[in-house]
């Protein structure tokens, strides 16, 4: 029996961008607000398996052509070469820098290496998540 | 004096060398190379004879490992040069015998290495003032003489023989070890030496008697006393040389050495006299009975080993009996039985490898070993039977040989125990020559087995395939004849003997009664009629009896004690500690995992409990804790309701449902404590883990409830509860007694430190970021895994295994 699932892909259609853009959201407020990198990318991960329950595996495949095990790597790349490239700098280990920058379109805004770190943490988390899911639920 | 160093080094460095050298010298040959290594040492060993009798001695210290006291220090004094001329003078007539006893199909060249292994080895031993160097070269003795009785490692009786002597030796070693390090801690000092030198310091210390207990039982199990002498019979199993060399002359007296060297440490206390001499008569009696019943020549050579190292084991013990005598005259007596003891170590020395070497020549010529298949041979092979009737007339204790004089001296330390003032039980007094004398009556008997049962008699037919009986050639029988004329030199010229080699070792035994008249007892070839000799008449005239009338008699081994031997114990006791071992690791390694955890939890349990009750600090401290607030109770209701109901639940789907009620009531709760990013995290981690829950189980077969029986169920129920208590507990204990103030105020300065205003975030990506990155990198490792495990599964009917 094939169903009819019409409202729900329309419904994902629609979700899947506001909790995309809620989650990138609680990944950018993370130094000042609740959020951070995991709970940003774990959010981002529901936004995909919402995406993932609506549509057949084949097609998020297509949407989104990446291999995520390789953005994992990425992301874990990301994360350990902020904690090593303090010591380019004659500082111990993991030493933060921040400071506020005058930039075009946006001002004053304040920059933190933090956020290197955070995004690494981020791209682990959505690339291990959805390889765990994609490799069980994909499995037969 | 740094030749001493050479002499212990020299023969490994010549064991290297061996294999190399066997390429260019090939076959047998390469016996003419290894016999300059002994009969180097041996030659500038003897020249140092002199300046040792006029008092000298040479101690030379190399530092090894100076931080733990281990120096490698070399120590050469009278007791260790009798046993250096004994290792590297037997060892070349060994080395000389082997060269034609082997065969050129042998591997010859393991054999020598070997060979020279244990020479080093003994030399080590004999030669080191250092306990743990000792040690050293102690186990090195152990294991080249395991290697050496295994030289025929195909064979199964080779295999089980140096089995047994390994385990036995080793054991015993390593007590000694122990030994050792007891005295370490007495004295602070491993140096044999100094040692000797704190002997009342070490005497009044309470681990005295432990250590000397240790260092007794490496002694015995080495030098094959009762009931440790059962591994010597076995080790009969090795080449012929091996056997003359180590298990005569050599290795069996380390044990010796090491008595007689740790008499002027212990012998102040007369435990030691007690110990060391009823083993020792115990070991005399037991080997020389024994001998008798053998049919296997070396069977009938290594217990006769056997008896004659507890005799030596026993006059070192009434020797020890000088140190609590007070009168001179007294001093003397019990030195003298020392002095017996060292005589007739050289003397058995002597006699005993030539009756090896004879033995050997049976079985090279004949092809058999058992005394009933040999018969007749004193006209065919007249100069081994003339050795084999000189080495076991002097075992026998018959003059003019030099065993009749170490006899006459047992027998007279013997007899002198009537006048020692230590014994208090004249039964004692009595029973000890009464042994001494029943054993060297069998001792008789089978040295009188050797000679007239091999070489009298009818001559057998011989063995098929064998040739007829010959004599050897000339080149195997020259070691046997050196030692056949040195029992009957030594006879002739005792106190040669006794001046240039006893004297300064009697001095190295006593060294408090050094240069003292008498210390050295003139050896009198006829002392008259005395009652050693009577007891000396009294042996021959039983012994020649019981030997004649031995077929009538011999039928009582099959009966009573006799028949029950200490090797069927010593297998029983490995058979019965392989099978406990075996049942004990079935009856808990079940394989199971639910047992397993079942382990975890109760020792858990019993260590907390054990802590808390033997603490008894149950102070239950509530006074700082917050008011609980309505929806708190209520959270935690709705948890413990769920909780329970997972217990209960039919269908998966339930019990997933209920968990994730679990996870959903923990966000709240961090939601009602103010943890607003935890709250966020476990709605969200709580939401991903029940998908993957669902994916998971939709391929898992249908629940099946468990049909536990009733007492696992309750023992399952037990253990969950007491675990659950126990972990409540040491919440709540800790919960009441803050050791320190807390330190998180010190991350209220995250704004001004990070740049942050998210206190939690700060501390995970930039105070405590560490720990983040490796919680990432855990994260990382999850997928990774999940994926390899679901993409990288063995294909059905594929062979994936390794070994392909």
């Amino acid at each position: 029996m094939k169903t009819n699932d019409v409202i729900l892909q329309t419904a994902t259609k629609v979700v899947f961008f506001i909790i995309f853009l809620f989650s990138i959201h609680i990944f950018f407020v993370g130094h000042y607000a609740p959020g951070g990198g995991f709970v940003g990318g774990l959010l981002t991960t529901g936004a995909i398996v919402l995406l993932l329950l609506a549509f057949d595996l084949k097609t998020i495949q297509q949407i989104l052509p990446f291999n995520f095990t390789i953005v994992t790597a990425i992301g874990l790349v990301l994360a350990l070469s902020t904690a090593g490239a303090s010591i380019f700098f004659n500082v111990p280990f993991f030493t933060h820098a921040y400071d506020d920058f005058n930039l075009p379109l946006f001002g004053k805004t304040s920059l933190h290496t933090a956020m290197f770190f955070d995004s690494g943490v981020y791209l682990v988390v959505v690339g291990s998540a959805i390889t765990i899911i994609q490799s069980i639920g994909g499995d037969d | 004096m740094i030749t001493v160093l050479l002499a212990i080094f020299i023969p490994f460095i010549a064991a290297c060398l061996v294999p190399f050298i066997h390429k260019l010298l090939t076959g047998r040959r390469i016996g003419w190379f290894v016999i300059t290594v002994p009969l180097f040492l041996f030659i500038i060993l003897l020249r140092l004879v002199p300046s040792l009798s006029d008092g000298a001695s040479y101690l030379y210290t190399f530092p090894w490992i100076p931080s733990a006291g281990v120096y490698f220090s070399t120590h050469l004094d009278g007791l260790s040069m009798i046993f250096a001329l004994l290792i590297t003078g037997i060892g070349s007539l060994v080395v000389l015998y082997s060269i034609y006893y082997l065969s050129e199909r042998e591997a010859i060249g393991r054999f020598y290495t070997y060979l020279l292994l244990f020479m080093g080895a003994m030399l080590g031993v004999v030669l080191s003032d250092n306990l743990i160097v000792l040690y050293v070269f102690w186990e090195l003795t152990s294991i080249s003489s395991f290697l050496l009785i295994a030289f025929w490692y195909h064979r199964k009786q080779s295999r089980y023989g140096a089995k047994k002597s390994m385990l036995i030796t080793v054991t015993g070693g390593v007590l000694m070890l122990a030994g050792f390090l007891m005295l370490y801690t007495i004295t602070g000092t491993f140096s044999l030496q100094e040692l000797i030198a704190m002997r009342d310091m070490i005497a009044a210390d309470s681990l005295f008697i432990p250590a000397m207990l240790l260092v007794l039982l490496g002694a015995f199990t080495k030098s094959a006393q009762f009931p440790f002498h059962i591994w010597l019979p076995d080790a009969m199993e090795a080449p012929t040389p091996v056997s003359a060399y180590l298990h005569s002359a050599t290795m069996v007296k380390a044990g010796i050495y090491l008595v007689a060297r740790f008499t002027p440490v212990f012998a102040g206390h007369v435990t030691w006299f007690y110990i060391v001499s009823c083993v020792g008569l115990l070991t005399m009696l037991w080997g020389s009975v024994n001998a008798v019943k053998q049919t296997d020549l070396k069977a009938l050579l290594a217990f006769s080993t056997v008896s004659q190292l507890g005799m030596i084991m026993s006059l070192l013990g009434v020797g020890s009996l000088a140190f609590s005598s007070a009168e001179s005259a007294q001093i003397t007596l019990f030195t003298a039985a020392s002095f017996a003891a060292l005589f007739h170590l050289i003397n058995h020395s002597t006699f005993k490898g030539s009756l090896f070497m004879v033995v050997g020549i049976l079985d090279h010529e004949l092809g058999t070993r058992n005394i009933r298949r040999l018969g007749g041979l004193a006209s065919i092979m007249p100069i081994t039977f003339t050795i084999a009737l000189i080495g076991s007339f002097s075992m026998a204790g018959l003059p003019p040989f030099n065993g009749f004089l170490s006899k006459e001296l047992f027998f007279e330390a013997m007899l002198s125990l009537k006048d020692a003032n230590v014994l208090t039980a004249d039964t004692l007094v009595l029973l000890f020559p009464i042994v001494a004398w029943i054993g060297s009556i069998f001792t008789f008997i089978y040295c009188m087995i050797i000679v007239f049962q091999t070489f009298f008699g009818e001559v057998p037919p011989p063995m098929p395939g064998q040739r007829p009986a010959r004599e050897a050639p000339i080149q195997m029988l020259i070691s046997p004849i050196v030692l056949g004329s040195l029992v009957v030199l030594i006879f002739i010229f005792p106190n040669l003997l006794g001046t240039y080699i006893l004297g300064p070792a009697m001095n190295a035994v006593y060294p408090q009664f050094e240069g003292m008249a008498g210390l050295v007892p003139k050896i009198q070839i006829w002392h008259g009629w005395g009652l050693p000799i009577i007891m000396t008449v009294g042996v021959i005239a039983a012994g020649a009896l019981l030997y004649r009338f031995l077929r009538y008699w011999k039928g009582i081994y099959r009966l009573g004690i006799l028949q029950w031997t200490l090797d069927r114990f010593y297998n029983s006791l490995l058979l019965k500690v392989e099978r406990a071992a075996s049942v004990m690791t079935r009856t808990y390694m079940t394989g199971s995992v639910r047992d397993y955890v079942a382990y975890i939890m109760l020792f858990f349990i019993m260590s907390v409990g054990i802590g808390l009750f033997g603490f008894q600090q149950f102070i239950f401290d509530f006074s700082n804790d917050a008011a609980v607030e309505i929806n708190e109770s209520i959270i935690v209701f709705v948890m413990m309701c769920s909780s329970i109901a997972i217990l209960f639940a039919k269908s998966r789907i339930t019990a997933i449902i209920l968990n994730g009620v679990l996870g959903y009531s923990i966000a709240i709760l961090f939601v009602v404590f103010r943890a607003p990013d935890l709250a966020l995290t476990q709605i969200i981690v709580e939401t991903v883990t029940t998908v993957l829950f669902l994916l998971c189980f939709y391929y898992l077969p249908e629940w099946r409830t468990e049909h536990k029986s009733l007492s696992i169920r309750v023992r399952n129920g037990l253990i969950a509860a007491a675990s659950g208590t126990a972990v409540t507990v040491v919440a709540l204990l800790v919960q009441g007694h803050s050791l320190h103030p807390t330190i998180s105020i010190y991350y209220e300065t995250a704004s001004r430190l990070a740049g942050g205003l998210n206190v939690v975030n700060t501390i995970l990506g930039d105070f405590r970021a560490f720990d983040t990155m490796l919680e990432v990198l855990v994260l990382f490792i999850a997928g990774l895994g999940v994926y390899s495990l679901v993409k990288l599964r063995r294909k059905k009917g594929v062979d994936h295994s390794e070994e392909k």
